[in-house]
């Protein structure tokens, strides 16, 4: 087999015993990689209806057909456990040298069994696997330890995934980190903390060969010349900050928690103000000729040194929707997410549900004590200064801290049951999981990608904004044609993050995104690295069959048709101002469009799969399962 | 700092430029030895922290320190381009050339245990595949001359002391 090693290592975390499992060239043709082989190694190996926090949920990394190739973007893992915030499927994907240094061990994927029972850093030293103390690394930062394991262990191309001070501290939203790079949102941070991983390192000196190296090298040296075109300018000056102009001219960007669609202030948190005041350089990830990670300094005021990378996701959820306009306050926001390990959507969301708190006079100035601040805060929409004193709560678990630090799914209820008030409606999470930085009361497309993701409000799995926003759909109205639309949506991005590839790299194919012209590019790298006959059809049943996966995983985790829905405030409070004015999300309309959908993938009425489908797929299993 | 003394060309590395995505690495390791292997490189990139970011390969240094030390005269200097060959036959991976070397730029194969070290793609008709790959341009085979132009470039943007706008990438 070329591009693959076939094997799978196992490691059970309590008796410290490993195991290697051999997987047919058949399994890989259906999984490939990514999130759909790490999200198939979780359903293979957890303790189905098992709690988010118990030894039966493992876990599992899958590396990428790609990876350790010189095909440009293609150096990503997959991360799958069962999510504690959304008590469905959580996979997520990170960039960067890990995963090659995985690759280069020999595994296609790890599998984490049960708990430690002491802080450790797992050492995975090509076929070798280590147990090391980590009480030295607790308390660093996610970048920190990563560095502290290289001094330790002596060899600067050792490469680790970490949890920073919040995984630790059980923060539900907790990241794991490597590389400077987050596979975020679904707490997977919280998984490794409550598992007592601190770390998982990996050393692998093996070499990578593919099935055609001369091919495999011409195309991607052509894509990579490719990628320093137009087709990546946007991610390559910019980074993807650039679009919150763009977002706030449309009325769909966030602000002060999602109460409106504009924020007055955009000029100053744009992308192109970054770039302006605070960009120190751009950096890229292993692998990857595009580099659109824009290393941003606060260099004025208390905040002065905070560094980190800017996306448009962290920027957006840490400064309009806290109504704070000091991009030092943002950058500032952000580092902490970033180097204590949390997901920087979910804090910025959580905190903006704490402004509206506050400001609605349910919270209080002095339910923010804390050591710091004894007399509490004045937790205004922006104020930037309290929004980072409360990040800090949240990372530390002190006072309130140890609420907001569930999300603001569990953070509202238990508020609302101790409060007798409904702050639910203003917690914005789908699913559980926090919502990215397109409102979709208007883009209603995105709205069904939303409400039928499998992971919740995310707009990496859904990528049904982009039609919206292109004017391809009316994004005001709903009509037949959005079942197809979400779908279609949703496999072309599972495509991706299979493989994966950086979506970054969509247009430097053939100078669209579209399949027609990236499907069949695809499938000559991949012919080229396994010597496999993959065609037009085969590049797309890629992300149907990712897709697959991860809802069957959900149904057999109990998923209903009711846990597909939206958040409250979209449902029922539309926006004042702005373009976006005026227009929500009806129960009708979303029931309308859930229906087109499950229809459109070949679902029944109630959103369950037909064993035939599933058998269709090459999953029987699977269809003996949870098939209808 | 070491600063190298070579009158000869040897790739260097702007490290404004570079974002460290070690496609060298890959292409340099395939060219040597058929595999994708960082270990294998005779090129390493460099990450000191988040943005601190470089490459490194052989300076070709005159009178180059690692062919002095050397205890088997496995190393050799080419008098004309200042390429530093070692021979297989006689090298036993002493790693005496590593000590000596002030850039880092020889390493032990882990596979063969023998010192590798850049040749600057001599046998490859388009040359150094590392300076062909690098997305960014990053990478150059400079000559002194160039070197050269390089630091008055570098003297007048320090001297004047303008405040200067971090590098756009390529």
């Amino acid at each position: 087999m070329y591009g693959y090693s076939g094997k799978i290592l196992h490691i059970d975390l309590k008796t410290k015993k490993n195991w290697v499992e051999t997987k047919p060239e058949e399994w890989y043709k259906i999984y490939i990689g990514g999130v759909s082989m790490a999200s198939r190694l979780l359903w293979e190996n957890i303790t189905p209806g098992c709690d988010p926090l118990d030894d039966g949920n493992p876990i599992c990394f899958a590396n990428g057909i790609f990876t350790g190739t010189p095909v440009p973007v293609g150096g990503k893992f997959g991360l799958a456990s069962k999510s504690p915030l959304t008590g469905f499927i959580g996979d997520s994907l990170s960039g960067s040298w890990f995963s090659i240094a995985l690759k280069r061990a020999g595994w296609d994927g790890l599998v984490l069994h049960n708990s430690c029972d002491n802080w450790t850093q797992l050492f995975i030293d090509d076929a070798r696997v280590q147990f090391n103390d980590a009480t030295y690394l607790l308390g660093k930062g996610t970048y920190e330890t990563e560095e502290a394991i290289r001094d330790k262990l002596g060899d600067e191309q050792i490469r680790s995934c970490t949890i920073g001070l919040c995984g630790e501290n059980l923060v539900r939203f907790a990241n794991v980190t490597n590389d400077g790079r987050q596979a975020g949102r679904t707490g997977h941070g919280m998984i490794w903390g409550h598992k007592k991983l601190k770390a998982v390192s990996v050393r692998g000196t093996h070499g990578v060969t593919v099935f055609d190296p001369k091919t495999l090298n011409q195309l991607s040296f052509d894509l990579s010349k490719s990628a320093q075109g137009k087709y990546t300018e946007k991610y390559r000056i910019y980074g993807t900050s650039t679009g919150l102009l763009s977002t706030n001219e449309m009325g769909v960007l966030p602000t002060r928690n999602f109460q409106e669609g504009v924020f007055e202030d955009a000029e100053l948190v744009s992308g192109e103000y970054l770039d302006k005041h605070h960009k120190v350089k751009v950096i890229a990830c292993a692998q990857c000729p595009i580099a659109c990670e824009q290393m941003s300094m606060v260099k004025t005021g208390p905040f002065a040194g905070a560094m980190t990378g800017i996306e448009y996701e962290s920027l957006f959820a840490n400064s309009s929707n806290l109504g704070i306009s000091d991009m030092r306050a943002a950058i500032k926001l952000i580092t902490i997410s970033d180097q204590d390990g949390m997901d920087s959507i979910t804090m910025g969301v959580t905190i903006g549900w704490a402004m509206e708190c506050y400001e609605k006079g349910i919270l209080k100035k002095e339910d923010f004590a804390s050591k710091a601040h004894p007399e509490g805060l004045e937790l205004n929409f922006g104020n930037g200064d309290a929004a980072v004193a409360v990040a800090e709560m949240i990372r530390d678990q002190e006072g309130i801290g140890k609420i907001l630090a569930q999300g603001t799914r569990i953070a509202s209820k238990v508020i609302d049951e101790e409060r007798g008030t409904e702050t639910y409606k203003w917690a914005v999470n789908t699913k559980g999981l926090e919502s990215a930085g397109y409102d979709a009361r208007t883009l209603k497309t995105f709205a069904l990608g939303l409400a039928t993701g499998t992971r919740g409000g995310c707009h990496n799995r859904s990528a049904a904004y982009d039609p919206d926003m292109k004017g391809e759909t009316n994004r005001f109205t709903v009509d037949e044609t959005r079942g197809r639309v979400a779908a279609d949506s949703e496999e072309y991005a599972a495509v991706y993050d299979t493989l994966p590839l950086c979506k970054f790299i969509r247009r430097c194919f053939t100078g669209k995104a579209d399949r027609a012209g990236a499907w069949p590019a695809i499938a000559k790298l991949i012919n080229a690295t396994t010597g496999w006959e993959f065609g037009y059809d085969e590049v797309d049943l890629i992300g149907v069959r990712a897709c697959t996966i991860k809802k069957a995983f959900n149904i057999r985790e109990g998923w209903t048709e009711k846990d597909d829905d939206l958040p409250w405030r979209w449902k029922h409070d539309p926006f004042t101002k702005g373009p976006s004015a005026g227009v929500i999300v009806t129960d009708e309309e979303l029931e309308y469009m859930k229906d087109l959908y499950y229809k459109a993938k070949g679902w029944t009425e109630e959103g369950l799969i037909p064993k035939e489908l599933l058998i269709k797929l090459g999953m029987p299993d699977v269809a003996e399962e949870i098939g209808v | 700092m070491a600063t190298s003394t070579s009158k000869y060309a040897y790739i260097d590395c702007d490290p404004n430029l570079c974002v460290g995505c070690q496609l060298c690495e890959y292409i340099c390791s395939f060219t040597k030895t058929g595999e994708y292997n960082s270990y294998h490189s005779r090129i390493r990139t460099v990450r000191v922290d988040e943005v601190l970011i470089t490459a490194i390969a052989c300076r070709t240094c005159e009178n180059a320190p690692c062919v002095i030390v050397c205890p088997r005269d496995a190393l050799t200097q080419d008098p004309v381009t200042g390429i530093i060959d070692i021979n297989a036959t006689k090298c036993d991976g002493c790693a005496w050339c590593i000590e000596a070397c002030d850039f880092g730029a020889i390493s032990i194969n882990p596979q063969t245990a023998l010192a590798e070290i850049c040749d600057q793609c001599k046998d490859e008709p388009d040359g150094p595949q590392c300076v062909k790959w690098c997305p960014k341009e990053a990478l150059t085979l400079t000559t002194p001359d160039q070197r050269a132009q390089k630091s008055r470039a570098k003297l007048i943007s320090e001297t004047l002391n303008i405040p200067q706008k971090a590098t756009d990438p390529k």
